[in-house]
C-alpha cells in the first residue's frame, strides 16, 4: 500500500501544481487574483478536443495550437478587461469570476452539456513499484517538473525574469529604474495563462471535458496557492504535494468516505493558516518578500 | 412623472400580452409540457422522445377526444433541475399558470421532481414521471390519494427494483467471471458515487452479497463523490484488494473518468452495475474506446423487448444521432396519455386518471401496467417477465449490446432477441490467468 500512496499522491500532486503555478505566479507579480485561471484550463481542454475531433489533428499539435489560442484569448482578456481595474482586488475577483461564466456559458452554448473527451500523448500504462500507472499521468508530471524548471531559469537566470521579479518586489521602484510594468504584467499573464493552457493540455485526455470542469479545480487551486503562501511558487508546490498526499491517503485509509477527500485536505489548509496565516511560504508583510 | 409611469405600465401590459408563451394554443390542440433540464441530456432526450410521439400522433390526426380529434402542442419547460430546485418548482409554476399546459411529462433529479410534483398536484394537473427512480413520489400517492394521484411514473422502474436488476446482472456476471477465470470464490469491490441512491445499493450489497453464497467475498466499499475528476487512487486500492468484480453506481460525470481510467489502467476486475454515462452513445468517444467492457443497467438496446422497440430505438437514433436513454421514455408517455384521454372521451384530470390507472400498454420498453392503489406505492410501474423488467448491457466494441436478462434463459426463460453472451474483459482474464 505504501508504494500505492507513493506513486498515486505524487501524481495528484502534480495535476494541483501544474494549475497552481500559473495562478501563483500571475498573483506574485501582477497582484491579480485571477478566479479565470482554471476557465482557461476548461478552454484549453475544449479546443484540444475541437481540433481532435473536428479537424482530425494529432494530440501533440492539437495542444499545441490550444495553447497559443488560449493564451491569445488570456492575453487579450488582459488587454481589454483586467488591465483597466488591475489596481481594485475585489473588482478584479468579480471580473475574473464573471469571465469564467461567460467562458461557461459560452461552451455550453456552442457544445452542449455532453461529456467529451481528448486524445491522450501516449495510451497505455506502466508498472512502477508494483502499481499500475497510466503513461499519461507520467507524462504529466514530467511536463510539471519541466515547467516549473522552467519558470525557476526563466526568474532567476534572464534578464525578463528579473525584470518581472522586480516588478513582483516593488512596482514604484521597477518603474523608475526603466522597467515597464505593464508589460511585464502582460508577459506574466502571458506566461499565466499559458501554464492553464498546457494543463488543460495535459489534464484533459485524463478527466472528462465539460463546461463545468473549471469549478473543483479552481478550489483546489486556491487551497495550494493559500497553504503554500500567495504569490509563492515554491510553496505552492510543496502545497501541491501536501494536498495531493493528503486526498491519496484518504481514498486508502478511509475509501468509505472518499468522497470527502477534498474536504478534508481543505481542513488541513485551514488548520495550517491558523497556525500561520500568511501560508508555508508566504510573507506577512512586504518588506519580507525577497 | 405619474404619467410616465401609468405609459410605462401600460406599455408593459401590452408586451406581456403579446408574449407568445402567455396566450392561450391554438384553439382545438392539447397543450402537453415537456419539463426537463433542457441543457443536459436528460432534457434533451426527454424533447426528443415527447416531440418523435407528437409528430407521429399528430401525422395520424392527433388524438380523439369524444366527438374531436384533437392535435398535439408540445411546450419545452426548461426546469434548470441539475442546478436549482427551487427553479424547477418555478417553472413547473408556470408552465401550469402561464403556459397553461393541460398535462405535464418529464422530470429527472428526485429533489427537483418531487417539489415539481408538489406544484402539479397543487393544480390537478396530471404529471407523467419519465426520471426520478425515487420510490417516494408513488408512496405519496398512496399517502394522499386525493392530492397526489395525477402523478404516474412511466420510467424508469422504482430505485428498489434498479437494485433488485443490479444484482440479477451481477449474479449473471459472477456466474460468467467464474467460468472464464475458473475461480470458486468470488471477491468483490463496491465502487459507488455518493448518492442517495448509491447508499441504498451500497447497504443492500453490504447485507445481501455475503448472504449470497459462502462463495462470495465482499472486500470493500469506496464511495467517490458524483463529480469527481480522477478515481485512479480507487482503482490502485481495488487492484490491491484482489477484487473479480467491480460492482458500480455512478450517475454523474465520475462514470466515464472511471470507465476511461478503468480500461486504461486495465485493472484486472470485471465490471458491472450502473452507470448512466455508459448508456449513451457519446460514451465511447467520450471514454476514447477505453469504456471497453463496461456494463450497465439500462432501458434500451436494439434488443425486442416489445414489436415497438427497434422500429422506435432506431428511428430515435436516426433523427437525433443519439440511443434513447431512460427519459426518452416520455415517447411512450405521449401515447399512454393519448391512450387514456381517448378511453375518457375528455381532457377532465380526474377522468383521465381512471383510465390511466387502467392501462396496460405495449411500449417501447416492455408492457406497461400500473400498480393498483391498494399497493403502498400506487402509479408505480409493475416489474417482471411480463411487465417492464430494465435491461443489462455491455460496450463490447463499439456496440452497446443487451446481456441480461442473459442469453442462456436462466431467469424466468426470458431472452430477448438480440442478447449476446456477457464478456469478461481480455485483460482481466489475462491477469489472473497468470496469477
Amino acid at each position: 500500500m505504501f508504494a500505492n500512496i507513493l506513486i498515486n499522491g505524487a501524481i495528484t500532486a502534480g495535476i494541483y501544481a501544474l494549475l497552481a503555478l500559473g495562478f501563483s505566479l500571475i498573483f506574485g507579480v501582477a497582484k491579480i487574483i485571477n478566479l479565470a485561471h482554471t476557465a482557461f484550463y476548461m478552454l484549453a481542454a475544449y479546443f484540444i478536443f475541437t481540433f481532435a475531433y473536428f479537424l482530425g489533428l494529432s494530440a501533440p499539435l492539437s495542444a499545441t495550437a490550444s495553447i497559443i489560442i488560449t493564451t491569445a484569448i488570456g492575453v487579450g482578456t488582459y488587454k481589454l478587461v483586467i488591465e483597466r481595474i488591475r489596481e481594485h482586488e475585489t473588482a478584479v475577483l468579480m471580473i475574473t469570476i464573471a469571465l469564467a461564466l461567460v467562458f461557461q456559458e459560452s461552451i455550453l452554448l456552442a457544445f452542449g452539456s455532453h461529456f467529451r473527451s481528448a486524445p491522450s500523448f501516449i495510451s497505455g500504462h506502466v508498472e512502477l513499484l508494483g502499481v499500475t500507472v497510466s503513461i499519461q499521468h507520467i507524462l504529466t508530471f514530467g511536463v510539471v517538473l519541466v515547467c516549473l524548471l522552467g519558470i525557476w531559469m526563466l526568474l532567476s537566470k534572464t534578464k525578463l525574469g528579473i525584470a518581472i521579479r522586480a516588478v513582483a518586489q516593488d512596482r514604484e521602484i521597477a518603474n523608475l529604474v526603466g522597467i515597464n510594468v505593464g508589460t511585464m504584467c502582460l508577459i506574466t499573464m502571458a506566461i499565466a495563462v499559458a501554464l492553464a493552457a498546457v494543463a488543460g493540455a495535459m489534464v484533459a485526455p485524463l478527466w472528462t471535458i465539460q463546461p463545468h470542469m473549471w469549478m473543483r479545480p479552481l478550489v483546489m487551486v486556491l487551497a495550494v496557492v493559500v497553504l503554500g503562501g500567495l504569490g509563492s511558487l515554491k510553496g505552492s508546490f510543496v502545497a501541491a504535494f501536501i494536498l495531493g498526499y493528503t486526498v491519496t491517503l484518504v481514498v486508502f485509509l478511509f475509501p468509505t468516505i472518499s468522497f470527502i477527500k477534498e474536504a478534508i485536505a481543505l481542513t488541513i489548509m485551514v488548520a495550517v493558516l491558523l497556525i500561520r496565516p500568511e501560508g508555508l511560504f508566504g510573507v506577512a508583510f512586504e518588506e519580507e518578500r525577497l | 412623472m405619474k404619467k410616465g409611469l401609468v405609459a410605462l405600465l401600460v406599455v408593459c401590459l401590452v408586451a406581456v400580452a403579446l408574449i407568445p408563451g402567455c396566450q392561450p394554443g391554438p384553439e382545438g390542440t392539447i397543450k402537453i409540457g415537456v419539463i426537463g433540464p433542457m441543457t443536459f441530456v436528460q432534457g434533451e432526450q426527454h424533447w426528443m422522445g415527447a416531440t418523435m410521439a407528437a409528430d407521429e400522433i399528430n401525422e395520424a390526426g392527433g388524438i380523439v377526444v369524444g366527438n374531436v380529434t384533437m392535435p398535439i402542442e408540445l411546450v419545452q419547460i426548461d426546469s434548470n433541475e441539475m442546478l436549482s430546485v427551487p427553479d424547477a418548482a418555478t417553472a413547473m409554476e408556470k408552465a401550469v399558470t402561464v403556459d397553461k399546459v393541460d398535462f405535464l411529462v418529464g422530470g429527472f433529479r428526485t429533489e427537483a421532481v418531487l417539489a415539481m410534483q408538489d406544484t402539479a398536484m397543487d393544480h390537478q394537473k396530471i404529471f407523467l414521471g419519465c426520471g426520478s427512480a425515487s420510490k417516494e413520489q408513488c408512496v405519496r400517492v398512496a399517502e394522499d390519494y386525493d392530492k397526489y394521484k395525477y402523478w404516474f411514473r412511466i420510467t424508469p422502474i422504482n430505485d428498489n427494483l434498479l437494485v433488485m436488476d443490479s444484482f440479477l446482472i451481477l449474479d449473471t456476471v459472477i456466474s460468467v467471471v467464474k467460468d472464464e477465470l475458473g475461480i470458486e470464490e468470488v471477491k468483490i469491490a463496491l465502487l459507488m458515487e455518493k448518492a442517495e441512491v448509491g447508499d441504498l445499493i451500497v447497504s443492500a450489497c453490504e447485507h445481501l452479497i455475503p448472504a449470497m453464497g459462502e462463495d462470495l467475498e465482499l472486500v470493500g466499499t469506496w464511495r467517490p463523490s458524483p463529480t469527481a475528476t480522477d478515481v485512479t487512487a480507487e482503482l490502485s486500492a481495488i487492484k490491491n484488494s484482489g477484487a473479480h468484480i467491480i460492482m458500480t453506481y455512478f450517475s454523474g460525470p465520475v462514470g466515464i473518468v472511471y470507465a476511461k481510467q478503468w480500461g486504461e489502467l486495465e485493472i484486472p476486475a470485471a465490471s458491472a452495475g450502473i452507470n448512466v454515462e455508459a448508456q449513451k452513445m457519446g460514451f465511447w468517444d467520450a471514454t476514447g474506446g477505453k469504456g471497453n467492457y463496461e456494463t450497465t443497467l439500462n432501458q434500451y438496446a436494439r434488443i425486442e423487448q416489445t414489436d415497438k422497440t427497434i422500429p422506435f430505438f432506431d428511428k430515435f437514433v436516426a433523427e437525433t444521432g443519439e440511443f434513447p436513454t431512460y427519459t426518452a421514455g416520455t415517447y411512450d408517455a405521449l401515447y399512454i396519455l393519448k391512450d387514456a384521454i381517448e378511453r375518457a372521451g375528455t381532457l377532465d384530470s380526474d377522468a383521465v386518471v381512471i383510465e390511466l390507472e387502467n392501462t396496460e400498454y405495449f411500449g417501447s420498453a416492455g408492457r406497461i401496467v400500473f400498480t393498483s392503489t391498494e399497493t403502498g406505492n400506487p402509479h408505480d410501474l409493475m416489474w417482471g417477465p411480463e411487465y417492464v423488467t430494465g435491461i443489462g448491457t455491455q460496450w463490447q466494441d463499439g456496440e452497446l449490446l443487451c446481456i441480461w436478462p442473459p442469453v442462456d434463459g436462466s431467469w424466468n426463460g426470458l431472452v430477448y432477441e438480440g442478447t449476446v453472451a456477457y464478456k469478461v474483459p481480455p485483460w482481466v482474464i489475462d491477469y489472473w490467468e497468470a496469477k
